[in-house]
């Protein structure tokens, strides 16, 4: 044990040497760790497209053609990535919140490597940076859209896991739909999965059966939107991508994942030497987040409701966790005016009031 | 209409009707199977075999009723490399089988490289007119697609061909006492194969349904262990035709249900809810083999016996 701290602190060491004397590079060779396939028309889908974007942006000079899909979370994760590093990779993108121990672990141990690990927050040696984008921010453009659209009142999202990016997310959803719709209730469904479409579908069909008419989702497949599309006036949301082939119903609007520019400056940051460890958290001012074309199936005044908050969120002038707000037991949270700052954000584990069940612990 | 708990039961009962018709289609197609000695672990690779097989014939022709055929196709093409192992090689059934599983698994997902994300042609329901809007009942038995009735009717007519027929007969002959059909003069092995090639037809079916109505998408691993769920409903059949549809419907409506839960705001911790339906399985095969051995009584005798002629 105390070998291994030892060898460990070692390595940060040599970590922060290295990342404290960047040298720009003639080539650079990018890789990509995946949780799903390619084709998922979703999350992993806009992770490739910034893969792709490197590729449009640096031609010969980075080699970004080595990715790996469906890596389930845990000890493969560590093998897949002491296997790319071994493999000559200087840069890794680990993107999936799941991948947080592993990635630290192996990037422990190869500290001329960086690594950059989407959605988590452990950045345990120099050579670990973090990224993430606020998509509670386009959260509450859909959960707008949706405490208008619904019929029944009944909105449900699908949960993948309770962590604190899910629970931000379900928070957003609802305090927005509350906000234009007070008779709004949320059903929540903990999937407990980034992509399963057979899951996520049962759990879209149950939600559906529940009487739910608008169904947000926070995994990663088309499937929802598949099942909605069985049920007339049933909507839902594109995830994470466009999913543009619903539309223009079931799926009305799409929060949707831009990671292109941040692949591109941070490559080009270790191609001219400027590269330093960081931990960015983008929104939609940053363009990191994007709301997808409002279909025609929405009415123009909740189109345009929709698109003004998107632009108050982008420029600044509106927080989407704003005050006055209280938790789910009624206890004080933010007071009026008060906007949660990014820590409290970070490690959210409550559901604001009005929200019924448990988060499963 | 009642509800129980904020769950509509005549939806409820909709929703499972077609959530048990993968796990119903390949277990009757199993017991087949076993019924005639062979004991075919590979349930799961026939499964999702006939899911990847009829998905993209589905999208190659544009048509779901093709895609179906294809799936079955898969489904007994996969078996038919159990077949050959086991009835002309003699390998070991139990070892074959979960052979036939992960190699499916693999080969699914090879060829399905390129089929994520794509939609397949949608399979309508079948059109009942007026009688769809009987409260009730209508949602509950007339609002779903063809797989659905066609499975029920698969069911019926196994169970009046394994009990009343002459070629029901000859099968449950070669399983109980290979050697004495052979005296008879059955040819036993090729009986076998197309029990064999039957079963891979239908776990075809059951996993070309998940691909094709049920989700309806390709993803790798997409059955989910439906097929190992399909082996346990024919020893919780006891190898009747009929307790395979009461079984899929249990475990089909406990899926359904623990979902609806969810979705009702249910009080019952969620970890709970799902794993709910594979505690209730192991439960009922617990009770169903503890009842001094009536499950082995009914297990056909020749279960997983290999036959050759010399012996």
């Amino acid at each position: 044990m105390l070998k291994r701290t030892l060898l460990a602190t070692a390595a940060l060491g040599l970590g922060l040497a290295f990342a404290g004397g960047a040298n720009a590079m003639d080539k650079v060779k990018a890789c990509f760790v995946y949780v799903g396939p390619v084709g998922d028309g979703g999350w992993t889908f806009q992770h490739d497209q910034g893969r792709l974007d490197v590729i449009a942006a640096f031609g010969d000079k980075v080699d970004a053609s080595t990715f790996q899909e469906n890596v389930p979370e845990g000890a493969d994760a560590e093998r897949v990535l002491t296997q790319m590093a071994l493999g000559g990779c200087n840069i890794i993108f680990t993107t999936s919140f799941g991948y947080m121990d592993a990635t630290n672990a192996v990037a422990a141990k190869f500290p001329d490597v960086k690594f950059e690990h989407a959605t988590g927050y452990k950045r345990d040696s120099a050579n670990v940076s973090t990224y993430n984008a606020r998509f509670y921010e386009g959260r509450a453009v859909t959960g707008t859209i949706a405490g208008r659209m619904t019929k029944s009142n009944k909105i449900g999202y699908i949960g993948s896991f309770p962590i604190p990016e899910v629970i931000q997310g379900i928070n957003a959803s609802f305090i927005h739909a509350k906000k234009v719709n007070p008779d709004v209730t949320m059903s929540i469904v903990w999937a407990y999965t980034w992509f399963d479409p057979a899951k996520e579908a049962d759990a879209a069909k149950a939600l559906i059966e529940q009487g739910v008419d608008v169904i947000l989702q926070h995994t990663d497949s088309t499937a929802p939107l598949a099942e909605a599309a069985k049920t007339p006036g049933v909507i839902g949301f594109g995830q994470a991508s466009d999913m543009a082939e619903y539309k223009p119903s079931p799926r009305v609007s799409a929060i949707i994942d831009n990671w292109g520019p941040y692949y591109v400056e941070r490559i080009g940051a270790l191609l001219d030497g400027t590269y330093e460890q960081k931990d960015t958290w983008a929104g939609i001012g940053g363009g990191e987040v994007k709301i997808g074309d409002i279909t025609e199936a929405v009415p123009a005044e909740v189109k345009a409701e929709a698109e003004a908050l998107a632009a108050s969120i982008g420029d600044g002038s509106y927080h989407p966790f704003t005050g006055p707000l209280n938790k789910q037991d009624g206890s004080p949270w933010l007071a009026d005016g008060v906007v949660a700052n990014d820590g409290e954000l970070a490690g959210m584990m409550f559901y604001v009031e009005g929200i019924v069940g448990d988060i499963p612990q | 209409m009642m509800d129980f708990g904020g769950i509509n039961p005549a939806i409820l009962i909709a929703s499972l009707m077609v959530a048990s018709v993968p796990i119903m289609l390949a277990a009757l197609g199993e017991l087949v199977v076993e019924k005639s000695g062979v004991l075919n672990l590979g349930v799961e690779g026939m499964m999702i075999m006939g899911a990847i097989c009829g998905f993209i014939t589905a999208v190659k022709t544009g048509n779901p009723y093709l895609g179906f055929l294809g799936g079955a196709a898969g489904g007994a093409a996969l078996s038919l490399i159990f077949a050959f192992l086991t009835q002309s090689l003699l390998a070991n059934q139990v070892a074959t089988g979960l052979a036939l599983t992960m190699f499916g698994l693999g080969l699914s997902s090879l060829m399905g490289q390129g089929y994520n994300g794509i939609k397949p042609p949608l399979t309508g329901v079948v059109p009942f007119g007026p009688l769809r809007d009987i409260p009730g009942i209508g949602r509950m038995l007339f609002s779903h697609d063809w797989m659905v009735y066609f499975s029920i009717g698969v069911v019926a007519a196994t169970w009046y061909v394994l009990k009343y027929t002459r070629t029901g007969l000859i099968i449950r002959a070669v399983g109980e006492s290979h050697d004495a059909a052979h005296a008879l003069g059955y040819k036993v092995n090729r009986i076998r194969l197309m029990c064999i090639l039957f079963g891979g037809a239908m776990a075809g079916l059951g996993g070309a349904y998940i691909s094709l109505i049920r989700v309806p998408q390709w993803t790798d691993g997409i059955t989910a262990g439906a097929g190992w769920i399909a082996l346990a409903i024919v020893v919780f059949a006891s190898w009747k035709p009929l307790r395979v549809l009461i079984g899929a419907y249990l475990f089909g409506g406990i899926t359904v249900l623990q979902l609806n839960l969810q979705a009702a705001g249910s009080a019952i911790p969620v970890e709970y809810l799902s794993m709910s339906p594979y505690l209730i399985t192991i439960l009922v095969l617990v009770i169903m083999s503890s009842g001094k051995g009536r499950t082995a009584l009914n297990a056909p005798a020749a279960l997983g016996q290999n036959f050759h002629a010399s012996r």
